[in-house]
């Protein structure tokens, strides 16, 4: 049960064929943490327009969880106001310490992610890309401006 | 030759092995992070607490006397089983951590100076490395690294002499790597190291639960270890060193037992090696080390050494067929009984959770051994490593599982 509950075909395809993982020239918003545990690294390269998220990619290697979790970010993310990315950035994580049911509709393809709960080491890997996304939104990361390598 | 280990007799002796997870039998591999316990030292512990529990040195009735003996003799066993007939040589901490800690407030601090070096290893452990950077932000001291070649032996010149020089104070290095499986001939390095004048540190948490230990022949000033690593309880373990090294060292905790006398303004201290044991004591946990210490020695270090082997030379030819890539050195005689692997393009911790699914406990990530991650340009690895109680068959759960981990993950 373990298998299918963590690794739902949506989290391996994510996995396997990455959304919006790639370089974004120019980004004006860009922010890159790793998780020391396990070495994942995780980029996210935004650009905002009106308080909404343009566009938004990210760079990185690591496990499938940390890996398909940024994909199904970008994904969600794009195109959204600044407020409702971080809004879900902050529901996410309540989904992943296990405090709130995901409101499925919002969340889309991140329902797939619940199942990690069950793993706590793991968690990190599932909140890695969120915790950069909202450093990069809020300035609190790299340098606007610097390119990811 | 000492006769080999009689696997399925000693697999009795670990009631641990006998849980399963979903109907699969425990498959451990993960003794480099912390062994099993076998029976007669979870009951030493126990017996310990039911009868003879007391404070160490302190009580004057007869049970507290108990608990003294009881504390001492595991300092004796423990000692010995390391090499050292003087008991006084071994200092308990709660495992190595804590000892090369030690070592590095209370003896390498007071002597080191600006432009003074430490040599270190890119394989060592970070407990053998972050100490040192304490020590070096402290004093002025700086670090030196002994690097790695490809086979993830340590990259030595020809003259070893050359690696030190009269400013080195100290080498520390580890006589097993826990993230390459990496035996290092310690005591070429120590007498390199002795003949520039320094005191050499070893990092014997991998060594002392696998290999025969004689601290003296390693040419070791200190000899940290682990007790939790050596079948023993957790918080056990200690500081095995030279009588010289041990009196120059200053103590690090204050606190009762560790002190003669107490004055308003100043205190004399006990003597080596109390004066660096302040409070109570684990006392229960040495007492379990102590009869680990006698288990191991029973099954003799020898034979221990040899299954390991045995297992590791099995474990490679296995991974390699089925096309894993193995980091650590070809020649058994450098490898101790830890495998580190990459398989396909699996990241470990997706490969530790399928193995997880066949009750497979490997360790995936940098096993706090982030220089030797860089040095080898990954940022993790899985290993498997083993114990007295495992089994070829044990390897071929393993193996089999990867072929599924491959099927799922594989980009």
């Amino acid at each position: 049960m373990a298998i299918d509950e963590i690794y739902k075909e949506v989290i391996l395809d994510h996995y396997k064929n990455p959304r919006n993982k790639r370089e974004l020239p120019g980004a004006t918003y860009v922010c890159t943490r790793n998780n020391p545990l396990c070495g994942d690294e995780i980029s996210v390269l935004a650009n905002l327009a009106d308080g909404t998220i343009a566009e938004v990619t990210f760079q990185g290697a690591g496990c499938s969880i940390s890996q398909s979790s940024a994909s199904m970010m970008t994904e969600a993310v794009s195109g959204a106001p600044v407020d409702d990315a971080l809004s879900l950035a902050a529901d996410f994580r309540a989904m992943m310490a296990g405090e709130a049911e995901p409101d499925e509709a919002r969340f889309g393809d991140l329902v797939a992610l619940k199942g990690v709960v069950q793993y706590p080491i793991r968690i990190k890997c599932a909140v890695l890309a969120w915790d950069v996304l909202q450093e990069a939104l809020q300035g609190t990361g790299d340098a606007a401006g610097s390119a990811a390598h | 030759m000492a006769p080999a280990l009689d696997v399925a007799r000693i697999r009795e002796d670990f009631p641990i092995l006998t849980r399963s997870f979903a109907g699969r039998p425990l498959v451990y591999l993960d003794s480099a992070a912390t062994a099993q316990k076998p029976e007669v030292v979870i009951e030493a512990e126990a017996t310990f607490y039911r009868e003879h529990n007391a404070n160490a040195h302190r009580g004057i009735y007869t049970l507290g006397e108990e608990a003294t003996e009881a504390y001492e003799q595991a300092r004796a066993t423990i000692a010995r089983f390391l090499g050292a007939e003087d008991p006084a040589r071994l200092v308990f901490t709660r495992g190595t951590t804590e000892a090369i800690n030690l070592v590095a407030l209370g003896w390498a601090r007071p002597r080191l100076h600006e432009g003074d070096e430490i040599v270190l290893t890119e394989m060592e452990h970070h407990s053998n490395i972050v100490p040192w950077q304490l020590a070096a932000q402290a004093t002025g001291a700086t670090l030196r690294y002994i690097g790695l070649t490809d086979e993830g032996t340590l990259d030595l010149p020809a003259d070893l002499g050359s690696l030190f020089t009269d400013r080195t104070r100290l080498l520390a290095v580890t006589a097993v790597s826990n993230a390459l499986g990496t035996i290092n001939d310690v005591r070429h390095l120590a007498d390199a190291a002795h003949a520039a004048g320094a005191a050499v540190v070893v990092d014997g948490a991998q060594a002392a639960p696998h290999l025969p230990i004689d601290v003296d022949a390693l040419g070791a000033d200190f000899f940290a270890f682990s007790g939790h690593k050596m079948l023993g309880p957790t918080a056990s373990g200690g500081l095995v060193a030279t009588r010289e090294r041990l009196d120059e060292m200053e103590p690090v905790f204050g606190g009762g037992d560790m002190i003669r006398e107490v004055f308003h303004d100043h205190s004399t201290w006990n003597d080596v090696p109390f004066r660096f044991e302040a409070g109570t004591m684990q006392v229960a946990q040495q007492v379990g080390l102590a009869a680990a210490a006698r288990y191991l020695e029973g099954l003799g270090m020898d034979a221990v050494r040899e299954h390991e082997r045995d297992l590791t030379r099995y474990t490679i030819g296995r991974l390699n067929e089925v096309g894993a890539t193995v980091f650590g050195p070809e020649d058994l005689s450098e490898h101790g009984g830890v495998v580190a692997f990459t398989y396909r393009d699996v990241h470990p911790h997706d490969l530790a959770q399928i193995l997880n699914e066949d009750a497979v406990c490997i360790r995936a990530g940098h096993h706090c051994a982030q220089l030797v991650m860089r040095r080898f340009g990954t940022p993790a690895t899985s290993r498997a490593s083993f114990s007295v109680f495992n089994t070829t068959e044990e390897v071929d759960v393993l193996v089999d599982a990867l072929a599924k981990a491959g099927d799922v993950f594989a980009v």
